[in-house]
């Protein structure tokens, strides 16, 4: 395993657009907002974008790139959006019109109440937010212990830690319904209790992983001066690490907190009351007895936080995207 | 003289020894929360796979061994053959689509100078909205009679699809939602990893006469060989747990067109109450993505040292 002692990549000064790791920050996004960037180049040359022929070609490909993408992936929100304010006959007219004719925005009111929205999405933000505390305080820990204190079989241990990575969540969802339901020596029932979704939203080799691979980088000269001035684990860990890791917990943070959003199965498990279903199972389970436009309107307000937080954290999500994955 | 530096080198390493063992308490101390958590939802349910395939449980008497009886359930199952059958081409044309649309797009969109922060957020999109609300939208646009696609279609002069409801259609319309949801993910993966190609190589490559095609045939792709191979592997593994798409737009229909490993294990599970089939069902496709599993732990290791 110890291929995963790995160093981050350091980028170099003048990173190109993209590869920077997010812990560069603000200047490397102030630095790539001036594109083209001069030493880039791509599969066509600089020299051919610049005749006549070439600039026409770039930019029909341009407009037909951006019209493609804005209809394959914006205009089906965009139909979501307005279809539940359209009325049935409007939504069964042929050919559709484009705009909806009337603005009542009464329908999001009702899809509100009648699939007691605002229940789910207070249950989904309980998992999401104790996922996260508990991911924090158990992985970052873990990670810590793993990478500066390197306890005697500290490897096997990480390496049984990333060894779940390889079993892919589906072919376990049985005995892990089951060892929730009865877990095994307490016997406590987890079902339909948060506790079902967050303590195994903590055990997350990948995020170990990463916290792991970045603690590694921090100086060992950095830890030893604290050592020497007296300073326990604990206190290095607050007072040190934590202070230098930020770029990489907010990634595994709105990593953590995405995942537990999405999910899907899990919680249609583990949560079947339906006082406690988190928003995503929650509509699912009340699409067959509801109108259309409500449920839609539905649709529109679960989405709404994802989109949400996608705009804020864009880049740590991008990071985040890219931190597992090997350099081509 | 002598046995004092004896004593002292003896009480220094009795003060080692003992920073020793205080420093791997310290260490077990934090790792602890990990460790139970691992244990209890991770570890224990991998081997309790194992068990439970060669168990038959009804949650009140202890369990009975019984051999390869739940596998012989499992395989005799006429629905068997379909769910493996499905499973199989819906990782097929998923890969057909989600592996190649992705890199052809990553490569355009690494040629363009503008509007790149617009692209790479709307491909991204679909890839935050809750999968749920995703497949839902899209049952909403299946629907036979005025739903969406079909008033494209129509508006193109086309006859209308039944989509969801026909044998024939039923796989693909999961393929295409299951795409829209998950393009955004290899599209910036390859975007990445496109960047990090040297610019010199293209030059080098147009010098020798290499047109705009043989330039992505022998640059490009050679440099991105091994994020592809990555990729290949993660996406077959990802695309065989197919669960969400078919238990919310078809329930596996009709006719079992839609049927896969993971729903039927699902279906023996929750609506039969057969524990020990699922879970024979769940181990057989473990096996099959440990395969592309170790592959890619192969690859991984072997570039990583």
């Amino acid at each position: 395993m110890s291929n995963l002692t790995v160093q981050p990549s350091r980028p170099a000064p003048a990173a190109r657009p993209g590869s920077a790791p997010a812990r560069t920050g603000r200047s490397a996004r102030r630095r790539r907002g001036k594109e083209p960037a001069p030493q880039f180049r791509g599969v066509v040359s600089p020299h051919t974008l610049k005749s006549p022929r070439g600039r026409v070609i770039y930019w029909i490909v341009l407009v037909a790139v951006v019209v493609g993408f804005t209809v394959a992936f914006v205009f089906p929100l965009y139909w979501m959006v307005t279809g539940a304010l359209r009325s049935p006959e409007d939504l069964a007219q042929m050919p559709p019109s484009f705009f909806p004719e009337s603005l009542d925005f009464e329908v999001y009111a009702e899809a509100w109440d009648q699939l007691n929205l605002g229940r789910f999405l207070g249950n989904t933000l309980l998992y999401a937010g104790g996922a996260l505390l508990f991911t924090l305080a158990i992985d970052v820990t873990a990670a810590y212990a793993l990478s500066k204190l390197r306890p005697v079989l500290g490897n096997l241990v990480l390496g049984l830690m990333l060894a779940t990575l390889m079993i892919p969540p589906m072919v376990i969802l049985l005995p892990a319904y089951l060892t929730v339901k009865d877990l095994p020596i307490f016997g406590w029932d987890l079902l339909n209790t948060p506790w079902a979704i967050w303590l195994p939203a903590a055990a997350n080799g990948f995020y170990i992983f990463l916290l792991k691979r970045f603690f590694d980088s921090i100086p060992r000269e950095l830890l030893e001066a604290a050592q020497i001035d007296g300073a326990s684990a604990t206190r290095i860990l607050w007072s040190i690490v934590l202070p230098v890791s930020r770029p990489i917990i907010g990634v595994v943070s709105i990593l953590s907190v995405v995942t537990v959003w999405k999910d899907f199965v899990w919680p249609l498990l583990v949560l079947p009351d339906s006082e406690n279903m988190s928003i995503s199972v929650g509509i699912a389970s009340l699409s067959a007895q509801m109108p259309q436009n409500v449920l839609i309107a539905a649709l529109v307000i679960a989405s709404l936080p994802a989109i949400i937080v996608f705009f804020v954290f864009q880049r740590s999500i991008m990071a985040g995207l890219t931190a597992g994955s090997l350099k081509g | 003289m002598t046995t004092m530096t004896v004593q002292g080198s003896r009480r220094r390493k009795q003060g080692a020894f003992r920073r020793g063992v205080r420093r791997n308490l310290t260490a077990y101390g934090f790792l602890c929360g990990a460790l139970i958590c691992f244990a209890f939802f991770s570890w224990y349910p991998m081997v309790r796979e194992i068990l439970l395939s060669f168990q038959q449980t009804n949650f009140v008497d202890p369990p009975t061994w019984v051999g390869l009886e739940n596998f012989r359930t499992v395989t005799e199952d006429s629905a068997f053959a379909d769910a493996w059958i499905n499973t199989a081409v819906f990782t097929g044309l998923a890969l057909v689509f989600g592996y190649a649309v992705p890199f052809v797009a990553a490569i355009v969109l690494n040629e363009l100078r503008h509007a790149k922060a617009y692209l790479r957020f709307v491909v991204y999109l679909p890839v935050m909205l809750p999968p749920a609300v995703g497949v839902l939208l899209f049952k909403w646009f299946y629907d036979p009679g005025p739903g969406l696609f079909n008033q494209i279609l129509d508006l193109v002069h086309l006859p209308a699809l039944s989509w969801l409801d026909s044998a024939d259609t039923a796989l693909i319309s999961l393929v295409i939602v299951s795409t829209w949801m998950n393009l955004g993910t290899g599209t910036l993966i390859y975007l990445a990893a496109l960047q990090s190609i040297p610019g010199e190589l293209y030059e080098a490559a147009e010098l020798d006469g290499a047109g705009l095609f043989k330039r992505v045939w022998h640059v490009t792709i050679p440099q991105t060989k091994l994020i592809l191979l990555v990729m290949l592997l993660l996406q077959i593994v990802a695309t065989m747990q197919v669960f969400i798409e078919p238990y919310l737009l078809t329930g596996g229909g009709p006719e079992n067109a839609t049927l896969t490993v993971a729903y039927l294990m699902y279906q023996y599970a929750f609506n039969f109450g057969d524990f020990g089939a699922g879970g024979a069902l769940g181990l057989m496709l473990m096996l099959v993505l440990m395969v592309f599993s170790a592959f890619y732990l192969r690859i991984s290791r072997d570039n990583q040292s």
